[in-house]
């Protein structure tokens, strides 16, 4: 159709300009696709979570243990298929900066409850058999260049001391939803310890991994295993892990908001950039949409043509900006430690969000100058001198 | 049958009455700020009177709405300025076949009329230039083209031959006449050039807002 | 010979549209850049405010944070005997061996949640040694009782923990007798309480998290850490001036919001420049005939890069002042956030400081000299009599 030819037309007709302007579209619609990519990062923890598992931690806070006994009478809930259980271990390898999860599991059923978590077989036995032995996620592995067999030195801070690990198996993650940056060690290594040194921390446990065997059981289940351990010394909280894992967010709300707030931002300055482009050519054509005008063309006519040249760039800058968005979220991977956001992958959501983004500015930027286009009288915009 | 009536009395044109006969090829003449442009402009319907009426072909113009006027003017109006005001990003061809996607013709059509329209003009051959590469004589040319590609039955034109050399502005007078007498168009010729005024059957003198 | 900056300036009004829309997008980016350095300024100046460089905090070296930090009884005796640690009238050292756990607290509103809460046990001494800290609403807490004071801003975002409240950890309900105000330090986002009962409660008898003392002099940080360093049973821990350990506490939060922030800031910048670019290019295609009778007039090229150099940074300067300004009103809010230093809730505010407001009109005045260069370099370069006649 010819109207859509004039559209294309009119958006070669300043090469510059509409170079520039979807060059700043992309640029924008790219910054908007990485900060939802750093938001979903945040939430990759809830992303992850399995809806058949539930966590069962100290109800006064997660820095708080639990007994060892509770295991076999929360084992004995009905519904219940494993109970494990994890410490949060921390300590420091070579330095403060090195940060991953450093966890003591129960070795028999950890991977039950995370069968993302892949281990070939025969490493599973390996680390199984022998009591300081560790696993660790492939990414981690990557990163620090851990091969079975490496010992990993640490100094513990929760658990004080000197403690030396034995990778025996690594891990593949299922997905890229899944965390491969976790290492793993025996709990009865932990435990052993401290039976010696600080025995009266012998048979603590962070939290217990509850794999249940309908998901819909878990508010029952839930409740059920908090109500058992009700007015003991150690009250116990459980909930989904999604909720689990929300909780931990709930706290980094502000970055949360900050994130949200500047993708409003980058929007704003899409539609400026945009919007003053369109609202400069439409004020250099005023005199020829008074010309389309006399010859017949209705406002209909000249919203269409205005909007249209306006979405031709909007879709193109938008398009490019995604095109930019893989590219840049693969370089930040590359320079932020993969430790620091395990998880950092486009979600398709946030393409969609990013392209709706784009179109709809395209259509918003286009209003100012049609209803300057169709108010403008054909005798005042044949009289008009750019 | 009268062809277009009006009359109005508006702060330009003080109580003004017109009549055109179909056929007719009316010079319109008067130094400028005499009003000239704004009587055009009322009969092509581009602008209306504030009190008073228009009527051409028995449409009483100043009674339709935005849409209905354009749709109005793009059926029975070709509306030529001295400035040519072609689209310049469109060739010749592109710019005579706009008022046409106006129309429901199948795109077959449409090059049968702007082929038709611009062989009259006698620019055939120059059908996808751009109008940087075109003279300004052509330009008009085109122009004119462009106005009568929908075969309207009123033909506008405001000083058409104002920003032209003495020859071309000859082959567009002798261009209008042809469309005049050969295809029966009316024209409303707005113009300070007594050498146009010439070509047009009926010519009246608009001075100070009156028409004489 | 220069062009008058009044030229400038009422171009500005020919074109109000686009040049307003310019300067809004700087005003935002500056707006943007402004705000999230202020947020990290506020984390760093609420956790330096909050430790005394007169004081020193010793934690076990390998600790994160005072939550990982053990420190037993007999190294705590060992640390109080240094001859560093001043003592007070009654001739005991002004020390106080801390134990800090995190609770649970639910925050008040419809879907608050939960956060992290950071509960210190301490002993007498702390006050003399926190002098900042004072009860403002209803009484201290006895030792040897079950109560604790809680901080204001805890008080103002927690559920329960308001004066006469009860709030339950450790197997037991603890009463709420007073509230501290701490001058918008750390210390404000926290509940104190009795450590030797709070010890009893978490059954951690005989071991603390951290220990603080008074230096009998404050130069004396050297000879400390020496006396650490040379002391096989100290090697372990770390002493540090307070000021510093807590300073150390807002690095991370601060380093990862400015990181995050300067990123996507370069970015939005980028999209500013672009818009400013547009802007100038307009400007300089509209004046193409005015700049030819310029540079007829007698204009050197010089004199019409610098016109047009100073338009844009101008629109830069007016987008940069507008932006400070808004973002200057950030001051008055108050946000808490969980930080990462010590797991736990900390409420602070945006602080605008000199230095930022300075990167600010840098940062701005950048984006104008880039958004400008390449238009003004064109407006030079025409060629007077082709601009003459591109009327």
């Amino acid at each position: 159709m010819r109207i859509l030819k004039l559209m294309f037309k009119n958006t070669l007709r300043h090469k510059l300009r509409t170079s520039l302007t979807i060059l700043g579209i992309a640029i924008a619609v790219m910054a908007f696709g990485f900060l939802r990519t750093v938001v979903t990062a945040w939430y990759a923890g809830v992303e992850a979570s399995a809806a058949n598992r539930l966590i069962t931690r100290n109800a006064v806070s997660f820095i708080f243990p639990l007994p060892l006994a509770y295991r076999d009478k929360i084992a004995r809930i009905p519904g219940v298929e494993t109970v494990s259980y994890m410490n949060w271990f921390q300590g420091v390898y070579i330095d403060k900066n090195q940060f991953f999860a450093r966890m003591a599991a129960d070795a028999e059923t950890a991977l039950e409850v995370y069968p993302e978590f892949i281990v070939p077989p025969d490493q599973l036995e390996a680390f199984k058999r022998e009591r300081n032995a560790c696993i660790v996620g492939a990414d981690l592995a990557k990163q620090y260049n851990f091969k079975i067999g490496d010992v990993i030195p640490i100094e513990g801070d929760i658990y004080p001391g000197r403690w030396e690990f034995v990778v025996r198996a690594i891990y593949q993650p299922r997905d890229g939803k899944v965390d491969g940056t976790q290492m793993w060690f025996h709990w009865t290594y932990l435990d052993e310890r401290m039976k010696q040194e600080m025995p009266g921390r012998a048979g603590e446990v962070g939290w217990y991994i509850i794999r249940i065997h309908n998901p819909a059981d878990a508010a029952r289940i839930s409740e059920q295993v908090d109500e058992l351990f009700k007015n003991s010394r150690a009250e116990t909280k459980t909930e989904t892990e999604a909720a689990f894992q929300q909780g931990f967010i709930a706290g980094t709300n502000l970055i949360i908001v900050l994130l949200n707030f500047m993708s409003f931002v980058i929007i704003g300055i899409i539609m400026l950039v945009l919007g003053n482009t369109m609202i400069m050519s439409a004020r250099e054509r005023t005199k020829e949409y008074a010309v389309l005008k006399t010859i017949g063309f209705s406002g209909g006519h000249l919203t269409k043509l205005i909007a249209g040249e306006s979405l031709i760039i909007s879709i193109f800058g938008g398009g490019l900006g995604l095109a930019l968005t893989y590219p840049i979220v693969g370089m930040f991977s590359l320079f932020v430690p993969k430790s620091w956001f395990p998880i950092f992958y486009i979600e398709p959501s946030t393409i969609v969000l990013a392209g709706t983004a784009a179109l709809l500015v395209g259509f918003i930027a286009a209003l100012f100058p049609i209803q300057r286009a169709v108010r403008t009288s054909i005798v005042d915009g044949l009289r008009f001198i750019g | 049958m009268k062809s277009i009536q009006a009359s109005f009395d508006i702060p330009v044109l003080n109580n003004i009455s017109l009549s055109v006969s179909e056929g007719d090829f009316l010079g319109l003449m008067g130094p400028s700020g005499s009003g000239k442009t704004t009587l055009l402009n009322l009969i092509a319907g581009i602008d209306r009177p504030s009190n008073g009426k228009v009527v051409v072909g028995g449409t009483d113009i100043g009674a339709l709405s935005e849409t209905a006027l354009a749709k109005w003017r793009a059926t029975h109006i070709g509306f030529i300025f001295q400035f040519y005001n072609l689209i310049p990003v469109l060739t010749a061809y592109e710019n005579v076949e706009l008022p046409l996607l106006l129309t429901s013709l199948s795109k077959a059509e449409r090059k049968k009329h702007v082929e038709f329209a611009l062989q009259v003009v006698g620019l055939a051959d120059r059908m996808y230039h751009y109008p940087k590469q075109l003279s300004g004589g052509q330009e008009q040319r085109v122009a004119i083209a462009r106005a009568v590609a929908t075969d309207p039955t009123l033909l506008v034109a405001d000083e058409p031959t104002g920003d032209l050399d003495k020859q071309s502005a000859e082959e567009i007078l002798t261009l209008l006449e042809r469309l005049n007498k050969e295809f029966k168009k009316t024209i409303v010729m707005v113009t300070h050039d007594p050498r146009a005024a010439e070509k047009a059957h009926t010519v009246r003198h608009l001075d100070k807002g009156e028409l004489k | 010979m220069k062009i008058p900056l009044k030229y400038t300036i009422r171009n500005f009004r020919t074109r109000r549209l686009t040049t307003a829309i310019t300067v809004i997008g700087i005003a935002l980016v500056v707006f943007v850049f402004t705000a999230v350095l202020m947020l990290a300024a506020g984390v760093r100046k609420t956790l330096v405010a909050t430790g005394s460089t007169e004081n020193i905090i010793v934690a076990r070296k390998a600790a994160q944070g005072e939550i990982s930090s053990i420190i037993l009884n007999d190294t705590y005796n060992i640390i109080l005997s240094l001859p560093q640690v001043a003592k007070g009238s009654d001739q005991r050292p002004i020390a106080s061996g801390d134990v800090v756990v995190i609770i649970n607290l639910p925050k008040i509103g419809v879907d608050g949640g939960i956060s992290n809460v950071t509960v210190r046990g301490v002993s007498p001494a702390a006050f003399t040694l926190r002098p900042q800290v004072k009860i403002v609403e209803g009484r201290m807490f006895n030792w040897g009782a079950r109560e604790v004071v809680v901080g204001s801003s805890i008080a103002k975002r927690f559920e329960g923990v308001q004066i006469g409240g009860t709030v339950k950890f450790g197997g037991d309900a603890w009463t709420v007798v007073g509230r501290t105000e701490a001058g918008g330090t750390a210390f404000d986002s926290e509940i104190w309480g009795d450590v030797s009962q709070l010890q009893d409660a978490f059954s951690r008898r005989g071991a603390f998290s951290t220990i603080t003392f008074r230096m009998t002099n404050p130069d004396w940080v050297d000879a400390i850490k020496k006396a650490f360093e040379e002391d096989n049973r100290l090697q372990q821990f770390e002493p540090k001036t307070e000021q510093a350990y807590f300073e150390e506490q807002s690095e991370f939060m601060a380093i990862f919001i400015s990181v995050l922030g300067i990123f996507i800031t370069v970015f939005f910048s980028v999209g500013a420049i672009i818009g400013a670019m547009i802007t100038m290019y307009a400007a300089v295609a509209n004046r193409t005939v005015e700049i030819g009778t310029l540079r007829a007039l007698g204009f050197r090229r010089r004199s019409v890069l610098a016109a047009f150099m100073t338009e844009s940074m101008l629109i830069s300067l007016i987008g940069a002042t507008i932006g400070l300004f808004i973002a200057s009103w950030l001051q008055l809010l108050t946000v808490s956030t969980l930080n990462f230093g010590s797991f736990s809730e900390l409420e602070f505010s945006f602080t605008l400081t000199f230095d930022i407001i300075l990167s600010a009109f840098i940062f701005s005045t950048l984006m104008g000299i880039t958004g400008g260069f390449l238009p003004a370099v064109r407006a030079a370069r025409l060629n007077i009599v082709n601009a003459l006649r591109s009327a």
